[in-house]
């Protein structure tokens, strides 16, 4: 067995400080009053959000948009960082996995919320019908959210032991806990061959059914024929924003938890330095996608699309539109490009922005469009013409929010979120390469 | 062996009640058919009827033969549809003064309370240089409805004869149908709709289905799902014409069945394609291929002034609130 007592010390999972104890308490807070939110809005019906028969669909539907974007980072930074066997991923992707994870478990609670009927729940598979880009969502959202489980669990169960034996003595029953989830992990040559193997598959899968999920998501808007939904631009349009949406979070989170885990040694500038060129990189995508959707239709200046087109660069939705394009795409490739840009704060901040503009950005493409249909709105009362989210809206939206943050926030708290015994190999490997070169 | 043997006899049975079968069937049936030749020679009355075949020709039949053939049969799948008939509808413009006669008939033969009427009457212009008209508007009840098309559970559904329904005991309230049409014609019951008195008028009438039928849109709506326009199918089966067309006083809706290539407005009966021949109707949006079951005509040659229809328009409001629902408001 090899000594893993300097990465315990610094790796195990330890109790939440004072810090941590506030944190995830309001969380809780914040979950509760969104539950019972929804219980009023199951009882009274969807009449207590700010939807009607235009704006038909509102932040409910762009919350699970955003939900289903930033579990893409699974894909993007574990799979593809894994199989181009770019080394330096090993300390962020139990994090990339734990968000993958948690955003996709959430989004499937989002997309039941905006159900106006959850309690005929069951007719999505009694009645399926495989025409309906929504069977397509039924079918791929569960199967991604197994996929990323297993992507979590499979490359854990090495440390799961590690922490059985290193809790045995101090809290018997969190040892206990450990040993089952770790499957009876004994570390032999046969096991690990298994897992390996059975890694590599889910990294393989990933990639595609990733791709898949975000794809699908788009169709759910091009498969109509609302201006500003209906192009053909809007899967690789949505699977560009999900890789922006996904490595911004991953910095936020990663920053977060390297101040409160004290783990400056394993996450160091490097890392961040070139999370910062993947952001980059994304965004660049991104922008470019961005062209295509926007300028593009404003050169043949169809009459739709130039009212859709003038409510977002200059009407109602301008200021939102511009803090989602400006704060979100440009000021990140300009800040990332410099190398003091990629320090570890101004990526936290860079990070944050990118996230919340992301979130933003998904009201901006969900809204506008529907306010703009074909025929005149005429006959309803004034209110109608607009929408802006409930307070209901706002206190459910928090509150899947916060569980997101929270499942975030309990695996952190029981899970190394460094994996322990690849450090230690890579360690290993890195002393042995330095012993047969002196 | 044995079983062989069995087996042959088995056969050898079956056939031979096959035979017998076929025979006592082929009897019966001859002796119906002579009783019936000598029946006709001795009942006929002498009076003859012209009587026109579908190819044209004039043809004489004795008046006693002459059946009438059951145009609405009563029993058949909801989900299919009537048999043999395909319903549309074509809307003259030219007559539209925005009476609204139409969408008060609508909201109270399918008791609709919400916010927002099924049937629209739209005050339209498309430039500043072209005259304003009114367009009224149902579902158009697309032969290639893409509301149907996304509909994850076939809660809205497509008939054989035209109609594109929506069965609200379905329906999961996903509101993807509403996203799709291109027409915003449907409408979402956000919270229990307010039709207080028609569950009692469901357990008074007799004759009325006291169940829930798709055929009958709004008897009673369901809290969290899409309603919208239906065509009436409960009218045609009684023979009688969509409510919105008996209301209007303009006659501007016709309403008849393509297959007869017949429409009407209860006044006038028109042959359907010379209609739309001779005054070049259309369809919404054709360029999308939705492929609609509503013709409109166009807003020539007006026997009304589009002014006169001012008074009636209301932007905000379609559906009138009685004194009761407004009180609980």
């Amino acid at each position: 067995m090899k000594n893993y007592d300097k990465l315990l010390n610094d790796l195990a999972p330890t109790k939440f400080g004072k810090l941590g104890v506030i944190w995830t308490s309001s969380l809780i807070v914040i979950i509760i009053i969104g539950i019972i939110a929804y219980i009023d809005q199951l009882i009274k019906g969807q009449v207590v959000t700010n939807m009607r028969d235009y704006a038909l669909w509102g932040i409910y539907i762009s919350n699970f948009v955003f939900f289903v974007a930033t579990s893409f980072v699974g894909s993007v930074v574990v799979a593809i960082l894994r199989l181009t066997k770019n080394s330096w991923r090993t300390p962020l992707v139990r994090i990339a996995e734990i968000i993958t994870f948690a955003a996709i478990a959430m989004a499937g609670i989002t997309i039941m919320i905006d159900m106006a009927r959850p309690d005929r729940l069951l007719n999505l598979f009694i009645y399926a019908r495989l025409q309906s880009p929504i069977t397509w969502d039924v079918i791929i959202i569960p199967t991604f959210l197994a996929i990323s489980f297993l992507l979590l669990y499979f490359p854990l169960l090495p440390d799961l032991a590690i922490l059985k034996s290193h809790f045995k003595e101090k809290q018997p029953t969190l040892s206990k806990w450990y040993g089952i989830l770790s499957l009876n992990w004994t570390g032999s040559a046969a096991q690990k061959a298994i897992q390996s193997k059975s890694i590599h598959i889910i990294v393989l899968m990933i990639l595609p059914v990733g791709l898949i999920l975000q794809t699908i998501d788009a169709w759910l808007f091009s498969t109509t024929y609302r201006i500003g939904w209906d192009s053909t631009n809007f899967a690789p349009y949505f699977i560009s924003g999900a890789f922006v949406a996904g490595v911004g979070a991953l910095i936020t989170v990663i920053y977060v938890v390297r101040r409160a885990k004290k783990l400056e040694d394993y996450i160091t500038d490097f890392h961040f330095d070139k999370m910062g060129k993947l952001l980059v990189l994304a965004c660049l995508v991104y922008l470019y996608f961005n062209i295509n959707e926007y300028l593009i239709p404003l050169f043949t200046a169809k009459k739709g699309e130039m009212t859709h087109l003038d409510t977002l660069f200059s009407g109602h939705y301008a200021p939102l539109f511009w803090f989602v394009t400006i704060g979100g795409l440009i000021v990140p490739i300009i800040v990332l490009l410099s190398k003091k840009g990629r320090k570890p704060f101004p990526m936290f901040i860079i990070g944050l922005i990118v996230v919340v503009a992301s979130w933003w950005k998904r009201y901006v493409i969900v809204t506008p469009t529907l306010l703009h249909p074909f025929l005149p709105i005429q006959g309803v009362p004034e209110s109608w013409h607009h929408y802006f989210p409930s307070l209901h809206e706002w206190l459910i939206t928090s509150a899947t929010l916060a569980m997101a943050l929270l499942i975030i926030t309990v695996l952190v708290r029981f899970v190394p979120v460094i994996p322990i015994e690849r450090t230690a190999d890579e360690q290993e490997e890195l002393k042995s390469n330095k012993n047969i070169e002196s | 062996m044995k079983n062989n043997n069995e087996n042959s006899r088995r056969k050898f049975l079956d056939k031979g009640l096959k035979l017998g079968l076929a025979t006592t069937i082929g009897a019966v049936g001859l002796t119906k058919l002579a009783t019936k030749l000598t029946a006709q020679t001795d009942t006929q009355s002498g009076e003859k009827m012209e009587l026109m075949t579908t190819d044209g020709t004039l043809i004489e039949v004795d008046s006693t033969e002459v059946i009438e053939v059951e145009h609405s049969p009563k029993d058949y799948n909801i989900r299919e549809g009537m048999p043999n008939r395909k319903f549309v509808m074509v809307i003259d413009l030219a007559k539209c003064k925005n009476a609204l006669k139409c969408q008060k008939s609508c909201n109270k033969s399918h008791y609709i309370t919400g916010d927002n009427a099924w049937l629209k009457v739209y005050k339209m212009q498309e430039s500043k240089e072209t005259a304003p008209y009114w367009m009224p508007t149902t579902c158009q009840h697309c032969d290639q409805p893409a509301c149907v098309t996304v509909c994850p559970v076939d809660a809205t559904f497509k008939r054989k004869d035209g109609l594109v329904l929506i069965d609200n005991e379905r329906c999961i309230g996903c509101r993807f149908c509403m996203a799709a049409c291109p027409y915003s014609t449907r409408v979402f019951n956000w919270s229990e709709p307010d039709q207080g008195e028609i569950t009692m008028t469901m357990d008074m009438e007799m004759d009325e289905p006291t169940h829930y039928s798709p055929e009958h849109a709004g008897l009673p709506s369901v809290k969290g799902t899409v309603d919208k326009c239906d065509f009436c199918p409960h009218a045609i089966k009684e023979n009688e014409l969509p409510h919105c067309v008996t209301a209007c006083p303009n006659g501007v809706f016709y309403f008849g069945d393509q297959y007869e290539d017949t429409v009407t407005n209860g006044e006038e009966t028109l042959r359907f394609r010379e209609l739309l021949k001779n005054k070049s109707g259309y369809r919404l949006m054709e360029g999308l291929g939705t492929e609609p079951s509503v013709y409109y005509l166009p807003p020539v040659d007006r026997l009304v002034n589009f002014e006169d229809g001012l008074e009636e328009f209301t932007e905000f409001q379609s559906v009138e609130k009685t004194e009761e629902s407004e009180k609980s408001e």
